[in-house]
């Protein structure tokens, strides 16, 4: 048995609103609302690095769980923009949080590596011990603001998120999950030569069909209901995209939390930042299944199912 | 009915636009449909020809045109 234990998340204090990026991308700030439903979305500071807010981001989750990290029995973490391919930010962060022998892995998956850091550390955790599964992205860094490359510059932004797996407590009980993955549509959605590429009408066609088509099979198998669900918690890459989810999973749109106006696309940390977001905001305890769900590069997808504990 | 109209009148419902392009002429590529309209537009398909495409043949290019998606339900039918 595995449990959700807590979430934490940081962004970078810089805010770049349309109407900075609008005249980079030969665009206007209202045009690239009404595409994206993004208003604005955080960047990195320069010095920055993705295990550095990795590690910020590590902190927020372990102080709201109350643990130290000196009690993890892994780290996963999920980056598709870390400035170095191998090692990743993984061993950096781990060595940040004073770890020396903690084992520490990267998922080099942009935007679905959180998920599948949680769908594999639901898995783990029981053998393990407790798990941080974190998300961190500096996606500002892999986009080009000129007009040749407008369809991704306008979309994505920095940030980073994290989750807790424990095997003995928690919020909320994985009770399962789903992993897919079809490498012939690799190339429609990559990061390669430090810049990110992505054909978006072939990724929203494809995501648009395998979210809804993951959550509805987790759904079905654990016979609940998607009108059950108490929060849909998906990666934040589409405003549109969301809604039509929401549309096939005939499931009502304000049970789908987002953020993306506000912090854009952060890549796999984006679903982590925003189940951060929505649980600090709870009031009550969870009355009802909660659903993870992403789509990336890979292509790989997958969704996570979580019920009261 | 004729395919290509069958086609159109799936393309008027997904859309929601009174449109008829000409058999030649490109929907997606050239902006003039979305790529949600898109997705909405190969479901429209399958219900309509009943048929299933698979996720592996989802493009924009192949169903750019009223004669590329005819051709194209034409072969998946014929199998």
């Amino acid at each position: 048995m595995s449990y959700l234990r807590a979430f934490g998340s940081w962004l970078p204090p810089r805010r770049v609103r349309n109407a900075e990026i609008a005249p980079l991308v030969g665009a206007t700030p209202e045009s690239i609302l009404e595409a994206t439903g993004i208003e604005e979305r955080r960047y990195a500071a320069e010095e920055d690095t993705v295990a550095d807010i990795g590690v910020l981001a590590a902190q927020s989750c372990l102080e709201k769980a109350g643990v130290a990290a000196a009690d993890l029995g892994m780290i996963l973490v999920a980056s598709g923009s870390s400035e170095r391919f191998c090692p990743g930010p993984a061993s950096q962060v781990a060595a940040r949080l004073r770890l020396s022998a903690t084992p520490a892995l990267d998922i080099p998956v942009a935007s679905a590596g959180s998920l599948i850091g949680m769908a594999l550390a639901a898995r783990l955790a029981p053998a393990v011990g407790r798990v941080l599964v974190i998300g961190a992205e500096i996606m500002s860094r892999r986009v080009t603001l000129s007009p040749e490359a407008k369809n991704t510059a306008i979309l994505f932004g920095d940030g980073a998120g994290a989750c807790l797996v424990d095997p003995e407590t928690g919020f909320a009980r994985i009770a399962d999950s789903c992993l897919y993955t079809d490498g012939s549509q690799a190339e429609i959605l990559a990061v390669q030569d430090r810049v990110f590429r992505m054909d978006g009408q072939a990724v929203i066609l494809q995501a648009a069909r395998k979210i809804p088509r993951a959550i509805g099979e987790l759904l079905a198998r654990n016979q609940i209901g998607a009108a059950d669900v108490e929060v849909f918690l998906l990666h934040q890459a589409n405003l549109n995209l969301i809604t039509r989810v929401a549309g096939a999973l005939k499931a009502a749109r304000e049970r789908f939390y987002t953020n993306i106006e506000r912090y854009g696309n952060t890549s796999s940390a984006s679903m982590l930042i925003a189940a951060d977001e929505w649980w600090r905001g709870k009031t009550a305890p969870l009355q009802g299944p909660m659903v993870l769900a992403a789509f990336g590069a890979g292509l790989n997808w997958g969704a996570v199912l979580a019920l009261p504990a | 009915m004729d395919p290509q109209a069958r086609i159109v009148r799936v393309l008027q419902k997904v859309s929601g636009k009174d449109i008829a392009p000409g058999a030649e002429e490109a929907l997606f590529t050239s902006g003039l449909l979305d790529s949600f309209a898109l997705t909405d537009f190969v479901s429209g398909l399958e219900e309509e020809f009943g048929v299933s495409i698979p996720d592996s043949d989802l493009s924009a290019r192949r169903f750019d045109t009223i004669a590329k998606v005819d051709a194209y339900l034409t072969a998946k039918q014929s199998k």
